[in-house]
């Protein structure tokens, strides 16, 4: 019993948000099952970004509603919820950055049992165990005393993956996490997330790599102008696309 | 002249007590400022136009008048709104409104200026009102300001000397006190000079420590 709902990780209702007299997001409704990886694509402007801050409440949604398995977010016996009451569901999904937002003033190491140890309270020594070996996963292990800013693009994304994963969230959600890195190393960060994805963490990824998207994705979200224009099977979405905008988009995308 | 100088240093244990005195106001100062500089910061850039505007006003004010003149202020005026103070608690209060204003603009420069993206961080993992000040926002701020602050303490340091007039024994009111008791101006004065150099010369060098550190963890 109760087995549907909690299948469902992430559902996200009829969400909306206006920015001033600018509609950035309209009816959003989709759902993510649990170990299920879900790539939402788009031209830049198409509102992705701001959907998967209105799914953590970074950004508070005009309309709708998101339930992290079964649990509404931001909104508690009809009125919402303060920061403190948000932080709760937010650490239960860690978040990976376009660029990267790692905290500088702290070590590699640091970064990655902040919100374990100081929002979870979890008790540090075990954190620093589990911390090193989510970077040596990652294949960090040997910077974890070094600060951010000595890294590479693609180490720091690698190290904030890590910081992701450290609050053993339910979900993951990934900004573009490709967007800033030089193509060269783009691939190092992908595998990492290929197999994270493969091992069945729960995955919500805006991203502009289509390769990516064909390969790991279970399912590809296409949003356009705000709305969600398709929802398909990766193969279905890149070999026969049914919307005239899609097929627009995957031509100017996909070569 | 070499007499007078035997004189200063028969007398060198009220410049130590001097010295001592402008110590601990100027680190009481530094501590207290940064303090209320922050929360003064806040306020200014608050969004609410009746909380930021007034905080505003009150950092360029303040800024505007002569120390000498606000210790003044404070010490023969807050008598007349019968608030009774001794001259320690006049001179310490005096020194810490004055440098909560500097504080405030230097926190709230770094403040504008600390990416937004590594406080989204901050929040998305879970961090929210105080616990994000303190962990996230406030380290990076403190890093991305010593320079600045260190300069800070200097001006403080120099700002205690102007309490001799409101009668706080310092250091430089334990130079005058001796110099007028001997007539020995040019060494009592030159030797307070030395030890407030030598005071300038530990605080550079602890903030050049205190650089190299936040050299490496900026963004």
């Amino acid at each position: 019993m109760a087995r549907a709902t909690s299948d469902v990780a992430v559902e996200v209702r009829g969400v909306g948000k206006r920015f001033g007299n600018l509609q950035v997001l309209a009816d959003i409704d989709f759902s993510v099952a649990t170990g299920t990886t879900v790539c939402i694509l788009g031209p830049s402007g198409s509102g992705k970004s701001t959907l998967l801050r209105c799914i953590n409440f970074l950004v508070r949604p005009d309309d709708g509603e998101v339930y992290l398995h079964g649990e509404r977010v931001g909104m508690k016996n009809g009125t919402w919820m303060t920061e403190r009451e948000l932080c709760r569901y937010r650490v239960r999904m860690g978040m990976v950055f376009q660029h990267f937002n790692l905290w500088p003033h702290l070590t590699v190491l640091e970064n990655v049992i902040e919100a374990p140890v100081h929002v979870l309270g979890r008790p540090r020594a075990d954190t620093i165990e589990k911390a090193r070996t989510l970077l040596d996963k990652v294949g960090l292990a040997e910077k974890q005393d070094v600060y951010p800013h000595t890294l590479s693009g693609g180490q720091k994304q690698r190290v904030a993956i890590a910081r992701a994963l450290a609050t053993n969230p339910d979900v993951l959600l990934f900004d573009e996490p490709t967007s800033s890195l030089d193509p060269e190393i783009i691939g190092e960060v992908l595998s990492v997330m290929e197999g994270l994805s493969s091992e069945g963490m729960t995955m919500i990824v805006v991203t502009h790599e289509m390769s990516f998207a064909r390969e790991a994705a279970d399912s590809v979200i296409f949003m356009d102008a705000g709305r969600i224009v398709e929802t398909a099977p990766p193969e279905a979405f890149f070999t026969r696309p049914a919307t005239r905008r899609a097929q627009q988009f995957l031509q100017r995308y996909v070569r | 002249m070499n007499r007078d100088f035997l004189v200063v240093f028969a007398h060198y244990d009220q410049y130590l007590n001097g010295l001592w005195n402008t110590l601990w106001l100027s680190a009481a100062t530094l501590v207290l400022a940064s303090i209320t500089g922050c929360i003064l910061a806040a306020l200014m850039l608050a969004r609410p136009r009746a909380v930021r505007l007034p905080a505003r006003w009150f950092v360029d004010a303040m800024r505007c008048v002569p120390f000498l003149l606000f210790a003044y202020l404070v010490y023969y005026g807050l008598p007349e709104l019968s608030l009774q103070l001794d001259s320690w608690a006049c001179g310490l209060l005096a020194l810490v409104v004055y440098h909560t204003a500097y504080m405030a603009e230097i926190v709230r420069g770094a403040w504008t200026n600390l990416s937004r993206e590594q406080i989204e961080a901050g929040r998305a993992f879970g961090f929210a009102g105080f616990p994000l000040f303190g962990r996230i926002i406030l380290p990076q701020l403190f890093f991305a300001s010593v320079p600045v602050i260190g300069n800070q303490s200097i001006y403080i340091l120099k700002d205690t000397a102007f309490l001799m007039i409101i009668t706080v024994p310092e250091l430089t009111f334990a130079a005058s006190a001796v110099q007028s008791t001997y007539f020995v101006p040019f060494a009592s004065f030159v030797v307070a000079m030395l030890l407030y150099w030598l005071v300038t010369l530990g605080v550079e060098a602890s903030v050049k420590r205190v650089e190299a550190a936040a050299e490496m963890r900026r963004g």
